[in-house]
Formats: structure tokens, sequence, C-alpha cells
């Protein structure tokens, strides 16, 4: 786990031409212990991610909390508390078995638990008979991203040879959800630096963050289309100052472990209206080149070491707009989505980063 | 007010660890019965290794061997041993520097009392029979003054599969945990399991939305009023949506594949997680009227498992409109 998330440090570090003199304070993010079977890893790690003398904040918004991490991060470069913060976050998912954290028998409940998948796969269900989505939506998705996966020399996997076809024909792990529409079990780690002032090379300028929360269950939710994602994208939009997501947001890094979720959050985010997120996935749109590129770096389904998934996204997001982003990058992106959810789709982080300084040029 | 059910709830998983180089070469010294500390930025040697300087956070990597006997820095009495402890007998807890050593590192000594030691007491390791490479070779430690516990040569010891070679790094570790709770249930949470002893499936009612919850939450999470208005609900309802578990995984507790899915009970505004059988899962639908099958009464408890499963009634679906809510 220190040398995981020592190398994306370093890397990160070397990247913005700063030593760890420079740095004000580490925030550290990483989903439930139960995945390590370590107990608050901050106490270990404290010294590999240089957080000695300096303030150091762990913090946990499960599958979301990359994505929060870097919000912290920010909210503290933003409150003028700090110059400079590390934002680091990570999953090392070999350590364990994420099924089986998941599935915990619970006692006096029905021990139908069946991880992730079998949680969110009724959800799912749900979607495709809400917005009458023709079945091949989900394998275009997974068949796009894990194409994208073989651009980025940093995804766990990359398989440019797959097809809508091979997608369909993988096995069925929890109906509806197939073995290649499944994000894998990865190692991983992502370090972003956030600073007041430029660093070395190009900046992404941060225009907006939001988070919203909501109960896991209360009669009458939403499950498909959540109300706190929804009214975290109205708030990310609305605090950059953006009308028409679709037309005025250059390229998208979205959360999507199972490929579905793809139309599904388009829609929550307010990209297209509510039942036409996967005509914008079945147009080939989302691919690089298309409208809206959506995870050109494979995204989730191409690597998912749980806890730094959403600072991946964030980040992702910044190389895009940094024009950084090497054999994935999307032409002429000048504005860039970072999503991230987690639990029962019920934690929702969002940034928008920009090549330009909000209000004026760089 | 109802004593709230308490129910064990036991978690335990092989978790591996990758070592790294540092800690990689401390675990293979071990299996030779040596121990190896790392010196820092400043000259310092910690033992056991770090693999970041404190001073500099630079990755740190000059091994440097100490003795495995050194001095009391302090000491505490663990008087009655618990579970997984090194020692099943009266022990003490002791910060020991070892010769060479420049930080000192937490072990057990077994020393019979607490008149057997103090600070500067000098005490040895005392090793496993047979070191394989694993933080537990060091079994514990042993006042000096006491006579030398018989070990078996190192060279005797059978290297463990995981250190194959010992003067390799170690490079994974498997470190076994075992948690275990009490798991209590709310006290509404208990009404509804002391209604399930009996055939019953008791909710509750929100006096400002008149939602139905079942399980019953105590307070309504939309109005966050308490809810005291119980409901007996019926054992049929509609299954919402659904999947079909075809994936095995460590701990599953029914065998794949099978139908789980959202119950919606006849008269409740939230469905609950069950399982669907007799039926084909590729005969399953949305909306399909369906009803509990119990378990003998016999073999009833405070769970929601006295209700087997739940099989279809056969009367025609209910339209999708009517459930679209809860979805």
């Amino acid at each position: 786990m220190a040398g995981l998330c020592r190398e994306a440090i370093d890397r990160a570090l070397a990247d913005a031409g700063l030593d760890w003199p420079d740095i004000d304070a580490v925030v550290l993010g990483k989903a439930p212990d139960l995945f390590e079977g370590v107990m608050m890893p901050e106490l270990m790690l404290a010294d590999a991610i240089g957080a000695t003398g300096k303030p150091l904040l762990r913090v946990h918004t499960a599958g979301s909390v990359g994505g929060s991490t870097g919000i912290v991060a920010a909210s503290l470069v933003q409150a003028g508390v700090h110059d400079r913060v590390l934002a680091v976050a990570f999953e090392k998912q070999s350590e364990s078995n994420a099924m089986w954290a998941l599935s915990i028998p619970i006692p006096f409940q029905m021990p139908v638990g069946a991880g992730a998948g079998g949680y969110f796969a009724p959800h799912v269900r749900s979607y495709i008979r809400r917005s009458r989505a023709p079945a091949h939506i989900g394998a275009i998705v997974a068949a796009k991203d894990r194409r994208n996966g073989a651009r980025n020399p940093y995804a766990h996997l990359k398989q440019a040879d797959i097809t809508v076809e091979k997608v369909q024909a993988s096995r069925m792990l929890w109906d509806p959800i197939r073995y290649d529409e499944t994000c894998p079990s990865s190692d991983g780690a992502c370090a972003v630096v956030i600073s007041a002032a430029p660093t070395s090379g190009p900046a992404a300028w941060i225009h907006a963050t939001a988070m919203r929360t909501e109960p896991t269950t209360f009669a009458g939710r939403d499950q498909v289309n959540a109300r706190a994602g929804a009214e975290a994208a109205q708030a990310l939009w609305r605090d950059a100052g953006i009308t028409d997501p679709l037309h005025q947001v250059d390229v998208a890094e979205i959360y999507v472990p199972f490929s579905w979720f793809e139309p599904m959050w388009l829609e929550n985010l307010g990209f297209t209206p509510a039942g036409d997120g996967w005509r914008l996935t079945e147009a080939g749109e989302t691919d690089i080149g298309g409208r809206l590129p959506v995870n050109p770096s494979g995204g989730v389904l191409s690597s998912n070491p749980i806890g730094a998934s959403g600072l991946l996204r964030f980040a992702e997001a910044a190389l895009q707009v940094r024009g950084r982003a090497g054999d994935h990058q999307v032409d002429g992106a000048r504005t860039a989505l970072g999503h991230a959810y987690g639990g029962g789709s019920q934690f929702f982080s969002l940034w928008l980063v920009g090549a330009d300084k909000p209000g004026g040029a760089a | 007010m109802t004593t709230p059910l308490e129910a064990p709830l036991e978690l335990s998983f092989d978790y591996t660890r990758s070592l790294g180089p540092v800690l990689g070469r401390f675990m293979a010294g071990l299996a030779e019965r040596r121990i190896t500390g790392v010196r820092g930025s400043d000259g310092r040697v910690h033992v056991p290794p770090i693999e970041y300087d404190p001073v500099t956070y630079a990755p740190l990597s000059e091994l440097a061997p100490v003795a495995d006997e050194g001095a009391v820095v302090s000491w505490t009495w663990q008087a009655t041993p618990l579970e997984g402890q090194p020692l099943d007998r009266p022990f003490a807890w002791a910060l020991i520097r070892l010769d060479g050593a420049d930080t000192p590192m937490l072990h057990a000594v077994d020393c019979g009392a607490p008149e057997a030691i103090g600070a500067g007491t000098r005490v040895r390791v005392r090793w496993a029979q047979q070191p394989v490479g694993h933080i537990k070779d060091i079994a514990c430690f042993e006042p000096t003054s006491a006579p030398a516990s018989p070990t078996p040569p190192a060279s005797a010891a059978t290297p463990s599969p995981t250190a194959a070679s010992p003067a390799e790094p170690v490079e994974i570790m498997t470190t076994p945990i075992r948690l275990r709770y009490t798991h209590s249930a709310s006290p509404e949470e208990s009404r509804y399991l002391r209604g399930l002893a009996e055939g019953r499936l008791l909710g509750q009612r929100c006096p400002e939305c008149d939602q139905v919850y079942i399980p019953p939450r105590g307070a309504c999470p939309v109005d966050g009023l308490p809810t005291t208005d119980e409901v007996d609900l019926p054992d049929r309802g509609i299954l919402t949506t659904f999947c079909v578990v075809n994936v095995p995984f460590p701990g599953q507790r029914i065998k794949p594949p099978y139908v789980t899915g959202y119950i919606l009970l006849d008269g409740a505004d939230i469905g609950f997680l069950h399982q669907v059988l007799e039926c084909a899962p590729e005969e399953v639908r949305m909306g399909m009227w369906v009803e509990a099958v119990w378990k003998p009464r016999e073999e009833w408890g405070h769970t929601l498992r006295n209700i087997d499963h739940f099989r279809p009634t056969g009367e025609p679906d209910a339209p999708y409109e009517t459930y679209q809510r809860h979805l």
C-alpha cells in the first residue's frame, strides 16, 4: 500500500515540479477498511505519503471517496487555509475480496447480498424497463471503454480487440449484467496536487465542485435517477456557469463500474433528458471523437482501484484540459467533468475543470 | 420499551500482504533467525524497519543487522491474556531496544511475574520452533537471565511455501483477521423480528407522509418523525425489480444461480430483498405477484429467514404504473 501510493505521489510531484517542502497538507481517501483489513491505514501510511509534520485528513464516502478526496483538498486551497495540498487515494483489492467484504451476512436479514453487482443489477433492470433502452446498449459502453483503456498506459485491462458481440457473448454474472460489463478488481493509486498558484506546465483550473448525499433507502426513492446526483449536477452547472452541458462540456470522466451506468448517469447529470441517455451512447456520441466523449481513459470498466477510482476520474478530466492525456487525448478539450458516486448511489461528488482560468484567460 | 435482540456476527478473512523490498527482506531475515533494521537519513537504525524516512520522506533501503537481544525501555503487565496474543499466560508488553537499534519495538516478554521485569532488563528473542519468514517467527522475548529455550538450529527450519528461499525477500505474507461483534437490532426492528417469530409481518406508518415501512425504522427517513403506528402486512406482494445471481464468492450463503429482488408487500411503501423460487429464472418478471413460503414453524426464529422464499401466485402481473415509484 505504501509503495503503491508513493509511486503515484512521486509522479504527481514531478509533473507539478514540486518537492515535499512545497506541500502544506495531505488528504487521503480510500473505500471501506475491510477491503484490505487494515483499520485506519492512514496511521501506518503517514510517512509514505509525506504527512509527517503536516496536517493529514482521511476521507471516506464509499466508492465516491476519490472524488470527495479531491474536493476536500480543493476546499482547503479555495478557503485559503493552504497553498498546496496533496490529494491521494488508493485501493489494493488483491489483498482481499471485495465481493466478500460487501456481502457481510448481517444477522436477522436474508443473506441474498451479492456484492456491488448484486446490489446494482436490479436497478439496471429498472432503468432498462423505464427507458425502453435496447439490450445491446450496455455492451456498446463496455466495448467502447475497454478499447479506450487500451490507449491508456495506466489502465488495468487493455482490450483493443473487444467487440460488442464479444461482450454480449460473455457470461451473465448478475442478470442483466454480464462479465464484460463489469469493472475489474484492481490495485491502484492516484495523486493530485491542488495549488493556489500555477505550477509547472499547463494548469487545470477548478471551475466548480459539488457533493450531495441521500439515504440508502426511503419510500419512493428513485434508485435509477438518484435525486442527490441530479441536485449535485445542477449545483455544479450553476456554479460553473454552464447552461447547456452537452454543448459546453468537451469530455466527461464518469464513474461507470457497470456499463449501463453510462446512460443512467448521462441522464442524471443532465446531459440528456431522462430516458434518452442511451440514445447518445447508441449513436456513438460518447466515443472519442463524438459529441461528448465519455471515459476516454477507459474508465472504471478498465481499472477499478475502488478508493482511487473517483480521484482518477477527476485527474483524467484534468489531464484532458491540460492536453496531457496522451493517446486518449480528446482533441481541443477545454472543459471536462470528473464524476464519482458511492454507496447505494447515495454519495455524489463532481468537479468541472477548464483550460482557462474561471472568469478570464489563464 | 422492548429489549433489543442481539446476535453474534463473526467476520474472518485471510488477507494477503505484499511486503515490498524493505519489509520483504526483514521477513526473509526472520526465517534465518536474524533481525534487520533500516538506517534512516540521520543515521538512526529503525527496528522493525520503516519504508520511508520520517525526516526527509525518502524511500529507505540500507538494511542494518541488529542483535536478537536488547534492553527493556518501558513495559506494562497483561494479567489476563486475550485470544490471539503472543502468550496464553500472564506476560509483559515491553518496548525493547535491541542492541544496535535506535528505536524500540513492542513485543511480549515471558517473564512470569511483573517483579521480573523493569526498565533496563536484558531480554532476548524466543524464536518460533520453525521460522518461515513471517512476523510471528519472533514468538516473544524472554529475560537473558532465564535459561535459553531450546530451539532447533535455523538451518533445520522448514522453509514455508511463501518463503521458498529464505535468502530472497518474502513477497507475500498472509495475515488472518477475525472480527467478532454482537449485532444489536433497534427496538423497532426487534418488535418486527419478534413478530416474524410468530409469523407476522409488522411495519410502521409515518404519521406525516403515511408511508408504511417494513422493516420499521423507528423514524421516517423522509420526515424524521417517530413511526409508532404499527401495521400488520400480508405475506404477499409484487416483485418490483430483481437480478439473477450467477456468480459464486467466498462466504456466499445461497448456492447460485438464484433470483433476488425487491418484494413490495401489499400495503407497504418500500420493498425488501428476498429470493424467488418455484419459477425458472427466465420466467421471473417485474411486477409479478408473489407470496411467502414459510419454513416449518419449528424452524422459526427472529429472522426474515423464517420465510424460505417467495413464489409466484399466478395472478396477472401488476401494471408498471402501479409500482414504478418504487424503482
